[in-house]
């Protein structure tokens, strides 16, 4: 390894820096993209240089494979189905790191020249044991986790109930102390490191599937988040087996932005991680029923009526929520918008934090139509100018617009939510008055300004954009 | 440790322990920088700051080159370097193009 080795690694990390600081602004992502793709581009030629004749073989098939399945997945999918794809992605980051530490622990494993091989031992020392240990049991884990979350966001039939176990906590608990055990297996027999690293990963790959399966619904873009964040820490302690500071860079980069994100999204429900991970909503504790709440209060509306209400309207803000992915509402959502848009209606999309399965999910479906940036509005900024919105329209979301978080004595206690409430007029489109992922009903459905549109979201749309034509 | 990188070769005339001590820095100031730069993005580019970040976390595919090309590799390194190659691949190229994707949405009207 030489000087310019290193420099070029370096540029790399820095071309990581530069892209994600472009991420900030939309005018600026594309390129920070870019300039992070050629920091890695940089890093895999520089490294391309210590591959030898048949090596170059067993690289080429590797590239081949991963690239074409990677070109093939990337193009074809479609925009709802993304949080599924980072969640796949992002599990074979963690598989790699598995195998890359597992590649280092067999013995002989050296890249190095015959002369250097008789300088230096083959078998990592008790750091570089301690790094494959970890890249093992967090790349794992990473693996198994998003896999699970994969099916849960594909919605396969198996994961649509959450798989729950008797003592399901303990066995977390005792599944940890196990991997923990195996790890130190690996460490302490230095010799035998590749052979105790497979109960290693076969535990752990248990503890992601353990850990992942009864977390679900709303719940999804705080675990998306941390395996995120997992992938970059595996990638890091990777980066410490082989002694590359670009893998260090690189990964705890990711480390910090999936810890960040996953503070962020659980500031937005108003639950600590713990309790996201390993509680739930205790909907029990709700103080009225469903039908204390709705009896005699829910008052239904069609297309037509709802139509009527936009005559003369200034400004109209819309709620997106899953059910607008679920009902893939959002090319209906689109002509809504123009269509009023052209009759000079200020419309505006309020987004909360969590809406969707992850994060930043509604704002990527709204992109895909076409909706501007600046009509993404974020709830803190929206929230103080709801008073002045003729209609609000709910679509698709609930527990994100339930007033009661703003009583104390909720399961919701203290969520922010979009005050849709203070509208002027509140059309909340929906199947039926179950409720959301919280289990609890929402008084917003019974309010004196609030209509319900009973329909599937994208037929709603569909329905009300025909009548607003013909009012015209 | 043995081989290639960077920090091994002085590795071999200083002491580990301050080897270690440099790589723990260098993941400390990492961890600050990222923290410094990601809590300026606005949550409307999550999903691609997530996508791309994620991309950026194949970055593993360095460690799988090197035990997938090396010289001295025996048959079962060369296998585990392969899964390894595969995965960080699809992570990589998958990672950006979608993110890349996703951000040309962004931008045509910005």
């Amino acid at each position: 390894m030489n000087t310019w080795e290193i420099v070029a690694y370096l540029v790399a990390s820095f071309l990581f820096i530069t892209g994600i600081k472009g991420l900030t602004h939309p005018r600026t992502a594309v390129r920070g993209n870019l300039l992070s793709a050629l920091g890695m581009l940089i890093a895999v030629a520089v490294t391309a240089l210590h591959i030898t004749d048949i090596g170059w073989w067993w690289v080429i098939v590797g590239l081949l494979i991963g690239g074409v399945i990677g070109v093939v997945a990337a193009t074809r999918v479609q925009m709802t189905a993304m949080p599924q794809m980072v969640a796949i992605f992002n599990g074979f980051g963690g598989g790699a790191s598995i195998f890359v530490a597992w590649a280092e622990l067999i013995p002989n494993a050296s890249r190095i020249s015959p002369e250097q091989y008789e300088q230096i031992s083959h078998y990592p020392d008790t750091m570089g044991l301690i790094a494959a240990a970890l890249a093992g049991l967090i790349g794992a884990v990473t693996f198994s986790g998003s896999m699970i979350a994969y099916g849960k966001l594909q919605e396969f039939k198996i994961f649509w109930k959450p798989w729950v176990l008797p003592h399901h906590q303990l066995l977390n608990v005792g599944l940890f102390i196990a991997t923990v055990l195996a790890a130190l297996l690996v460490i302490a027999f230095p010799g035998g490191s590749a052979w105790w690293y497979l109960p290693l990963v076969l535990l752990a790959l248990t503890l992601g599937v353990t850990l992942t399966s009864p977390i679900g619904g709303a719940d999804m873009p705080v675990v998306i988040a941390l395996l995120n964040s997992y992938s970059g820490l595996a990638a890091a302690a990777t980066g410490f087996v082989i002694n590359n500071i670009v893998l260090i860079i690189a990964g705890s980069l990711v480390g910090a932005s999936g810890l960040i994100l996953t503070a962020i999204m659980c500031k937005a429900m108003n639950r600590s991680l713990v309790n996201v991970l390993f509680g739930k909503i205790d909907a029990s504790s709700a103080t009225a029923t469903a039908d204390e709440i709705y009896e005699g209060k829910i008052k239904s509306t069609s297309a037509e009526e709802v139509a009527m209400l936009m005559d003369g309207v200034q400004r109209v803000v819309i709620v997106p929520g899953y059910g607008m992915a679920v009902a893939q509402a959002q090319h209906a959502v689109r002509d809504l918008y123009q269509l009023l848009e052209d009759r000079e209606v200020n419309v505006e999309f309020a987004v909360h934090p969590v809406a969707g399965r992850m994060p930043g999910h509604m704002n990527v479906l709204l992109a895909e139509v076409d909706i501007p940036y600046e009509k993404l509005v974020e709830m803190d900024t929206i929230n103080p100018t709801l008073d002045t919105v003729d209609v609000a329209i709910v679509l698709g979301a609930n527990d994100v617009v339930n007033p009661d978080a703003r009583k104390d004595d909720s399961p919701i206690a203290g969520m922010p939510i979009i005050n849709v409430d203070q509208a002027r007029t509140v059309v909340v489109i929906k199947r039926s008055l179950s409720p959301g992922f919280a289990g609890i009903p929402n008084p917003l459905f019974a309010n004196d300004n609030t209509l319900m549109y009973f329909a599937d979201g994208k037929k709603a749309i569909d329905d009300l954009n025909t009548a607003v034509k013909e009012n015209s | 440790m043995h081989h290639c990188l960077m920090l091994a070769d002085t590795a071999i005339t200083t002491d580990s322990g301050a080897q270690l001590g440099l790589l723990l820095a260098i993941l400390m100031l990492a961890i600050f920088v990222g923290f410094e730069i990601i809590t300026k993005v606005p949550p409307t580019l999550h999903t691609p700051l997530m996508s791309g970040s994620n991309a950026i976390s194949g970055i593993t595919i360095v460690g799988a080159l090197l035990a997938a090309g090396a010289f001295e590799s025996g048959f079962l390194t060369r296998l585990f370097a392969l899964l390894a190659v595969i995965m960080a691949t699809i992570n990589v190229v998958g990672g950006y193009l979608v993110t890349h994707r996703m951000l040309g949405m962004f931008r045509k009207k910005g």
